[in-house]
């Protein structure tokens, strides 16, 4: 069993990654070589091939970091400062996060409560459901600098609430989707029999409706938490903001440091992964407690 | 305030004509069924008109769709050449380069069992990650021009295209391969006649996803540079000055550039996949 899953699993994945790795590393020479040999030819030195690798390994401001350093920013901004530091990346997580988690519950409410008006409304699903459609396809980003110069204007300071905006704009759509399937899941015979236990619209929603649909709910907050994380950092790019991984993204793009560029993507990634992952993990343990686990 | 209740009054109205349809005989035709829809979004276009008129909302918070209109009409030369910019140069380009390589490493990769089993789960991953953030890497790599807004919607549209594309090639059942293989089919046959159109469900799934990302991509690339034109740059320098009705303008542009892409894939769509139940009905 382990050792089908081993084979099956895990041994292609890590191929995958080595394969990945090993063609970072050939790009980062490939990329950086060009300002090492312009250096070395400025100083009227000849490289061997070893020196030219070594030092496209160990630039400052490389076209393209390779790993082991973007890690060992990684590990200068997080372990090496105080979570407190504006140049600690925890602190700028932080930041990301809470506008995530707060665009996240927002657009799931507003998912939530969209898919049960379309269920039980049929004006509803014929008004709304196409807008839903179309307002994926407008390009959010373009909304983002005028909700974060407009917002202020009519009393709302911050920046967690533009971003909260633009995160719930993404991440409700997906729900909205997984909701309105969800909620339909449930057969006809088993409204029927809802209906000769004489339960109410109410009843019928708690007991039958609703449960029915959270496998369904859970895949899509699996992909509205993702949603919501790409949100909030379009929500700090585009705004001149100065907290969060977005803005260091922005600030690395200024001062002209990628490497401050890369590490905040790094973070931005697991980041990602750890959110996905614990959603993952909740609707394990949920859909065990309801008795629906496959 | 009669600006303010009459619009309220219309809105209402609206409403109830929309009731009145949804309930009515006619509800399954095709007019029906494209009227609502178009109802209330007139409605909340004058809810709009009306609640920025009825209660003076200052322009540089939020013009009333008459002046955007105005002004997508005053400007159409700058929209024009800015949507030719960011939609066309930098999003279509971008997309149909990422998708063609997309497609081409996920057939490749289908040949090798131990790959697709070590790319799917990356490959799905990565499609989740914030990848919008290359986007001022991609400047500094290619320069200010359409090419880098390109390379951001390549990177963005590569790996949901690519996922969708694998998961399709394993769509055909075993039983469908076997009946071609004892047809004496080749490899390609097979893929051309079997698997391929088998796919094409999931491989436009993937595609339309791209759409959306690649208008993205191209207008947040142009976020970190970009030349004196382009959707992107137009938004955050007119929204510096404050001229929100030209950032209105920008954005309706950009919506109705997104849903004509998206709306051209799923016509495509339409029409490649029209033996699918999803398609029929």
């Amino acid at each position: 069993m382990t050792g089908d899953w081993m084979r099956e699993k895990v041994l292609p994945v890590l191929t995958v990654v080595a394969a990945i790795f090993a063609l970072w590393y050939g790009a980062a020479i490939w990329m950086n070589s060009s300002w090492t040999l312009a250096q070395a030819e400025r100083a009227g030195k000849t490289l061997t091939f070893t020196e030219i690798v070594k030092d496209t390994m160990s630039q400052s401001r490389p076209k393209l970091p390779a790993p082991h350093q973007i890690a060992a920013e990684i590990w200068k901004s997080t372990v090496q400062k105080k979570i407190t530091s504006k140049r600690s990346l925890i602190f700028h997580g932080w930041i990301t996060l809470r506008a995530t988690l707060a665009g996240f519950a927002l657009g799931t409410a507003i998912g939530i409560l969209m898919a049960i008006a379309i269920v039980y409304s049929r004006t509803m699903e014929l008004s709304l459901m196409p807008w839903a459609v179309i307002s994926q396809t407008i390009p959010i980003v373009a909304l983002a600098p005028m909700i974060v110069v407009v917002l202020p204007k009519i009393g709302i300071e911050g920046r967690l609430i533009p971003k909260a905006i633009i995160s719930a704009y993404l991440c409700y759509f997906p729900v909205l989707v997984g909701m309105v399937k969800g909620l339909r899941a449930p057969h006809r015979e088993q409204l029927d029999l809802m209906k000769t236990y004489n339960a109410s619209g109410l009843q019928s929603f708690l007991k039958l409706r609703l449960p029915s649909s959270v496998p369904y709910l859970f895949t899509s907050l699996k992909i509205g938490i993702a949603a919501a994380l790409v949100g909030a950092i379009v929500g700090e790019l585009p705004t001149g903001a100065v907290r969060g991984l977005g803005a260091r993204i922005l600030i690395g793009d200024q001062f002209g440091n990628p490497m401050q560029i890369w590490a905040a993507l790094t973070c931005a990634a697991i980041l990602a992964g750890l959110l996905i992952m614990i959603v993952g993990l909740l609707q394990r343990i949920t859909l065990k407690r309801m008795g629906m686990a496959e | 305030m009669n600006w303010l209740f009459g619009s309220i009054a219309f809105w209402v109205a609206a409403w109830a004509l929309n009731v009145w349809l949804a309930n009515s005989p006619w509800r399954e035709r095709r007019a029906v069924r494209i009227a609502i829809p178009v109802i209330f979004g007139i409605s909340i276009l004058v809810l709009w008109e009306g609640v920025v008129r009825g209660l003076q909302v200052s322009p540089v918070v939020l013009p009333p769709p008459s002046a955007i209109w105005a002004r997508i009409l005053q400007s159409f030369d700058i929209l024009w050449r800015d949507f030719v910019q960011t939609a066309i140069k930098g999003a279509v380009s971008g997309y149909v380069i990422g998708c063609t390589a997309a497609f081409l490493t996920a057939i490749l990769v289908d040949r090798k069992p131990f790959l697709r089993r070590g790319l799917l789960p990356i490959g799905n991953f990565v499609a989740a990650l914030p990848i919008v953030g290359l986007a001022p890497i991609m400047v500094n790599w290619f320069g200010f021009g359409w090419e880098s807004k390109a390379a951001v919607v390549v990177a963005m549209v590569f790996f949901p295209v690519l996922v969708n594309t694998v998961q399709g090639l394993s769509e055909a059942s075993e039983m469908q391969r076997d009946l071609m293989r004892t047809y004496a089919a080749g490899y390609w046959q097979e893929l051309v006649k079997l698997r391929l159109p088998a796919a094409m469900p999931f491989i436009f799934n993937g595609l339309k996803v791209g759409t959306t990302l690649a208008l993205i991509g191209a207008i947040v690339a142009e976020y970190f540079g970009s030349p004196i034109y382009g959707m992107g740059f137009r938004i955050s320098t007119e929204v510096g000055r404050l001229a929100i009705d030209m950032v209105w303008a920008e954005i309706a542009m950009a919506a109705l550039a997104g849903s004509l892409f998206y709306g051209l894939v799923t016509l495509i769509e339409k029409w490649v996949t029209f033996w699918h139940p999803s398609q029929r009905g």
